[in-house]
């Protein structure tokens, strides 16, 4: 069982609290009318999927109800950090040093 | 190599079991191959016996990071089923059941396909309407699939509970006496072997660690752990790692790789005589020859490489089990495992050129390739050999997400196996 630290709760519970929303970050294109079939093929379907550091949605959906960004190992499940939505993406290195 | 008859079981008997040969040589990698197959599962190994045995080409490789037939192909719960709800989907499909029927013979290697009859259950009334209308649509397919009700059900499957009160009440189900399961390691182990007598090189312990391109961006063949290899054309089959392989020639797939679990129990005298799966309750068991219950379950619900999965699932797909047959209350469970099955947005596989002239992939078979296993290596081994798609195959593009020629299974099942 993973266990999720909610940045709005302040609290690190359950993983059956949370659901998963996929990759985070993901940018809706601002003008839809002249974007290209490949751009809305890499909005709608194409994702990082690395085997590694991924930067992916959780809410906490039987808690607060909020989303909330994470970073998590997709190896080892670990998470490396959670922060709120909207905050900006926090630097991969920082996180790889302060996990050792 | 050792042709099996009746003849050479008795005769091995009869000497101890002491003068079997080997069923496939464990050569080094040569320097250069017309083709490299990326991954021996199922998949790969059986496109390189049809590249050998369809098309001729025989200096070829596939290449294992671990040990052949040791992703998804040894740990998945072999149903084997064509009743999908597209033409595109019910002529793949039923191409691999037709391919099936023969295969035993055809590899001289018993892959124990069984037919014994696949029944899907509805407990909503949406399940009702969305089960029959892939009963019409597979009727006009020429892919049997037909209605029982919820006393037809029983009877087919005694174990089922159909009483009203239950929580997952049955109000009927979809069967499909023409699918079945088979034996998942006999399938990779029948084609290695008979890749290998037709002189296809199987190497194990390989990790392709990238694809190599020219500086003009053709294709010039593969990093290995153990060393370059040169070839003519690549094809990755790699399942759950194929977006991995795949971006390292730069070519982006639309893949999400998720960890997938399934148990088993302590083995039991006959008592399941058939394969019962419930998307609704995400929950699938059947009984394998050995006796135990194979029960499998629905995706975690986060991307993964960790070929384990949480046990929140395993405890909600148990729980379902018990609920639907409540005679296996007090069964024990050995041992669960999981496997990292590779998504793609409509849950339709890709069978596909790629951007890259020489490359080729296929991927994108998720939760329900196994029973696809004769039909994709057979498309895939036709689509390298002519560098181009064999008909069944050819609506499979990575295109389709840029055309939005989607195949959906996804809105017509949510899951699939
Ligand atoms: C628990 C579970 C239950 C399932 N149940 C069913 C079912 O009931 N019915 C059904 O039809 N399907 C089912 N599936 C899906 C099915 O198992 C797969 O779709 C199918 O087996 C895929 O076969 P494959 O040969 O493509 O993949 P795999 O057998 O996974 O083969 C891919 C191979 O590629 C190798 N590889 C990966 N990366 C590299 C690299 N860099 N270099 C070299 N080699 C590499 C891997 O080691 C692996 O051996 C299930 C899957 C799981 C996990
Ligand atoms: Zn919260």
């Amino acid at each position: 069982m993973l266990l999720i630290h909610c940045p709005y709760c302040d609290e690190t519970l359950p993983e059956v609290e949370f659901t998963y929303a996929g990759q985070a970050h993901v940018v809706r294109p601002a003008d839809p009318s002249s974007t290209s079939d490949s751009e809305w093929e890499a909005f709608l379907f194409l994702r990082e999927n690395p085997k590694g550091a991924h930067y992916e949605r959780w809410r906490h959906l039987h808690g607060c109800g909020r989303f909330f960004n994470a970073v998590r190992d997709t190896v080892s499940d670990r998470f490396l950090t959670t922060y709120a939505a909207g905050a900006p993406r926090p630097d991969l290195s920082d996180l790889i040093e302060r996990a050792k | 190599m050792t042709h099996f008859s009746a003849f050479s079981l008795l005769k091995n008997a009869l000497t101890g079991n002491r003068n079997w040969t080997e069923q496939w040589p464990d050569p080094e990698p040569k320097a250069e191959y017309d083709v490299i197959i990326v991954g021996a599962g199922g998949h790969g190994l059986g496109a390189a016996y049809y590249l050998a045995r369809e098309h001729g080409i025989t200096n070829v490789a596939v290449l294992d990071k671990g040990w052949l037939g040791g992703g998804n192909t040894g740990r998945n719960t072999t149903i084997i089923r064509s009743n999908y709800l597209y033409d595109e989907s019910a002529r793949l499909y039923d191409h691999a059941v037709d391919l099936w029927e023969g295969l035993s013979q055809e590899l001289n290697y018993n892959v124990m396909f069984s037919r014994r009859g696949v029944l899907m259950l509805a407990h909503t009334v949406h399940d009702v309407q969305s089960f029959k209308r892939h009963i019409h649509a597979n009727r006009l397919n020429g892919v049997d699939n037909r209605w029982l009700t919820p006393k037809e059900c029983k009877a087919y499957c005694p174990p089922l509970s159909i009483s009203p009160d239950a929580r997952y009440p049955v109000l009927g189900g979809a069967l499909q006496e023409r699918a079945g399961t088979a034996r998942h390691d006999a399938v990779a182990w029948g084609y290695a072997r008979g890749a290998a007598k037709r002189g296809v090189d199987i190497i194990q312990n390989c990790a392709v660690t990238a694809i190599r391109r020219h500086p003009d961006g053709s294709l010039a063949g593969v990093e290995t752990t153990r060393g370059f290899i040169k070839a003519k054309k690549v094809g990755v089959s790699a399942a759950g790692h194929t977006s991995v392989v795949m971006q390292t020639a730069d070519v982006r797939l639309p893949l999400e790789s998720f960890p997938l679990q399934a148990l088993v129990s302590e083995p039991v005298k006959p008592v399941f005589p058939c394969v019962v799966m419930s998307n609704a309750v995400h929950a699938y068991i059947s009984q394998s020859d050995k006796g135990e219950l194979v029960i499998g379950s629905g995706t975690d619900q986060y991307t993964s490489y960790s070929q384990r999965g949480g046990l929140p699932l395993i405890e909600h797909t148990v729980a379902a089990i018990t609920e639907i047959f409540p005679i296996f209350n007090r069964m024990r469970m050995l041992r669960k495992w999981g496997g990292i099955v590779d998504v793609t947005p409509d849950r339709s596989a890709i069978i596909s050129k790629t951007p890259v002239g020489g490359l080729y992939v296929n991927c994108g078979w998720g939760t329900g390739g196994f029973k696809a296993t004769p039909g994709a290596a057979h498309t895939f081994a036709w689509t390298i050999a002519k560098d181009e798609p064999h008909p069944i195959n050819a609506p499979f593009t990575m295109e389709r997400f840029r055309t939005g020629r989607l195949i959906d299974e996804a809105a017509a099942a949510a899951v699939a196996h």
